[in-house]
């Protein structure tokens, strides 16, 4: 039986560090109906063990699918919306390539597009059919401030990502007199198991933490677009609108 | 390479870093590691314990998953990069507490475990090993070694307070202890001169959990303010109170010769003026600095020597006072300074550092060979008094020092893994 006084939440690629961060937060704060969903079976127990200590009176569950394959995407989402209403949805899977790989060899290409560009859309796809049928709910996609503008060291992780910026627009357009929340995140460069090589460049990388409360916090606002730390939406716009002739000189 | 420095801030060094998160595949990131390696946690120790200079650190702090809690008897199963302030907040208001805590929270329970750290309740609780139940060790040959008090005993004792030296900790068991609320009852004594103090703490040993005290250093008699505290049956709100970072590392420390006679008087005369009986939130009380982030700028950009010595009772007062007249013929000074008694009672680890008597703690802005020539003023004391010096706060002591202050340094050294190494291990070990 479904408690219906908790809160009911998704989480695909639930195993990913800022979707397990979010998660902590969303246990902490009060219990809920927790469905996290992700790739590796053995990587989800632990997960879900660590959250069960957080949060006894949570209900949570573990799911296991391949988020490329249509039929796995449909028997989910017609599974977890056969059981009630979904409050929230995050979808926050993906994988952050070598775009050098990308370059040289086609395969890793197309399923870093499929895994990072086709996959969300089709997720997401699935679950706003029921959302709106319901009339109710938050679906927040994680994109990447990386969408904002293509640029030679990331392009293909780029325009998987402006392709779901593009696909939430659209959604956000198509909702928008519904009462049915689209929720677009875009995070800067951020410290987890994903980015450990760019650490050793270097890079400025922001704590999983803040950026996990920054989506938590913006998603109970209903803010349309999150830039996580904030201080990317600033950082994009000028790169959005910088001039071609300029641009084209950065080594970014 | 990434640049990493220790709480001192002493140097800054290149280490290649690799960040562990899957409990399950560690093993494979340390035989993928071609030098010797070390794990690192917050790098809240203050010398060169959490350093290898040019060589590999683990880092853990993505170890930071519960694994289970036990209602009914309070034992915690964690993987070792949860920081304990993680489980003080979730478990506090839960009514469990971690028994030992030092003077932060913001530290990692496998580090907590690697110094066998010490808190304001060493005679009634000891030091953190004391309420490890379980340890799960990874060898850098790929071995795993499950050991707690009663299990492989011996890797144990190494390994509490074996300064990372006998491989990466990867999960343990930790016994929490069942606590009324998030609140103390505390007291607060000005005391004029280390009679006094000595006084004090012997009449607060058998009433009091929490014993600690801060001491004037700039006075000769040794003047401070001594604090005792019970965990408290009743409750208040909590006003939150907004954390500050320290935002830029000055060129020259902020605690000087102008800056800190004034500031040790006013200290004292203020906590004297509120002297008295206290209902203190946990967290002010346990960690006072926690609301002062990257505090350790302050003493600018060459850093600043931690120095902590325990000294037999017997010889303590007078040790002690030795102490403070040295620091003051040397016309240096330190605001951070501790003086508690410890417990009559033996550490778990082999290389802890808690023994019986008492322990003085002091900070020192680096001004290179004057301060140098102060501490080895202080060896001497320690030397005499047959002390020894904590190695998480320590970047210089010389190995006769620490040979003299570690009697099982040989035994201990049986159990070392060979794949680890640290500057500190370097420094005083050889290797």
């Amino acid at each position: 039986m479904l408690d219906n006084t908790k809160k009911r939440i998704i989480i695909i690629g639930a195993t990913s560090s800022i979707a397990e961060h979010c998660a902590r937060l969303w246990v902490t704060n009060k219990s809920v109906d927790l469905a996290l969903v992700g790739r590796n079976a053995e990587k989800l127990k632990k997960l879900s063990m660590d959250l069960k200590v957080r949060s006894p009176q949570s209900t949570i569950n573990e799911i296991a699918i391949n988020f490329t394959q249509v039929r796995d995407i449909n028997a989910l989402v017609d599974g977890l919306a056969s059981k009630g209403t979904l409050d929230l949805v995050l979808i926050a899977h993906g994988s952050l390539p070598e775009q050098q790989e990308c370059q040289r060899n086609l395969n890793t290409c197309a399923d870093e597009m499929l895994i990072n560009g086709v996959s969300p859309v089709l997720v997401s796809e699935a679950f706003i059919t029921y959302m709106e049928k319901n009339n109710t709910g938050t679906l927040a996609v994680i994109g990447s401030v990386a969408g904002d503008r293509g640029r030679k060291s990331n392009y293909v992780y780029g325009a998987a990502k402006g392709l779901v910026t593009r696909y939430i627009q659209g959604l956000q357009h198509r909702l928008a007199s519904t009462k049915v929340k689209v929720v677009l995140i875009k995070p800067g460069p951020t410290e987890t198991p994903m980015t450990a090589h760019l650490k050793q460049q270097g890079v400025k990388l922001a704590s999983v933490e803040g950026v996990a409360e920054d989506i938590v916090k913006g998603i109970e606002k209903g803010k349309p677009v999150i830039y996580t730390p904030s201080k990317w939406m600033v950082i994009m716009m000028v790169i959005r609108h910088l001039p071609r002739f300029v641009f084209n000189k950065m080594d970014i | 390479m990434v640049k990493v420095s220790s709480w001192g801030q002493l140097e800054h060094s290149e280490h290649r870093v690799s960040y562990l998160s899957n409990r399950d595949n560690i093993a494979s990131q340390l035989a993928n590691t071609s030098s010797h390696g070390l794990a690192h946690g917050m790098g809240r120790s203050y010398g060169d314990v959490c350093l290898n200079p040019n060589g590999q650190l683990w880092s853990t702090t993505g170890l930071n998953r519960f694994i289970s809690f036990d209602e009914e008897t309070g034992l915690l199963r964690c993987e070792s990069g949860i920081l304990l302030q993680d489980i003080q907040q979730l478990f506090i208001p839960r009514g469990w507490i971690i028994p030992v805590t030092p003077g932060t929270q913001l530290i990692t329970v496998g580090g907590a475990i690697a110094n066998d750290v010490h808190g304001k309740n060493h005679h009634v609780s000891g030091s953190f090993g004391d309420h490890v139940q379980k340890i799960k060790l990874l060898r850098t040959d790929g071995s795993i070694i499950n050991c707690g008090p009663e299990l492989e005993p011996e890797w144990f004792t190494a390994t509490v307070g074996g300064f990372g030296l006998t491989g990466v900790i990867v999960e343990v068991e930790l016994q929490l202890r069942p606590v009324p609320s998030a609140w103390i009852d505390a007291e607060n004594i000005a005391y004029d001169n280390l009679t006094e103090f000595f006084q004090l703490a012997d009449d607060s040993e058998k009433d009091w959990e929490y014993t600690v005290s801060w001491i004037d250093c700039l006075s000769k008699q040794g003047r401070g303010i001594f604090m005792r505290g019970n965990a408290s049956e009743t409750s208040e709100p909590v006003v939150q109170s907004k954390k500050i970072t320290v935002p830029f590392t000055p060129p020259i420390s902020l605690v000087n010769k102008l800056t800190l006679k004034p500031f040790n008087m006013a200290y004292f005369h203020k906590k004297k003026y509120w002297a008295g009986k206290q209902h203190v939130h946990y967290e002010p009380f346990f960690y006072p600095l926690d609301k002062l982030l990257k505090w350790n700028r302050i003493y600018g950009s060459k850093g600043f020597y931690q120095y902590q010595s325990v000294i037999p009772r017997h010889v303590g007062a007078d040790a002690v006072q030795e102490m403070l007249n040295q620091i003051s013929r040397s016309g240096e000074g330190s605001f951070l300074a501790v003086l508690k008694t410890f417990g009559n009672r033996e550490s778990v680890g082999m290389m802890s550092f808690p023994q019986p008597g008492v322990t003085l703690a002091l900070d020192f802005p680096n001004k290179g060979k004057k301060t140098i020539k102060l501490l080895e003023n202080l060896d001497a004391i320690v030397r005499e008094a047959k002390g020894r010096i904590y190695l998480a706060k320590d970047a210089r002591m010389p190995r006769d020092l620490f040979e003299a202050g570690y009697p099982n340094l040989d035994t201990f050294l049986q159990y070392r893994d060979s794949g680890i190494s640290s500057a500190l291990s370097r420094r005083l070990i050889g290797s």
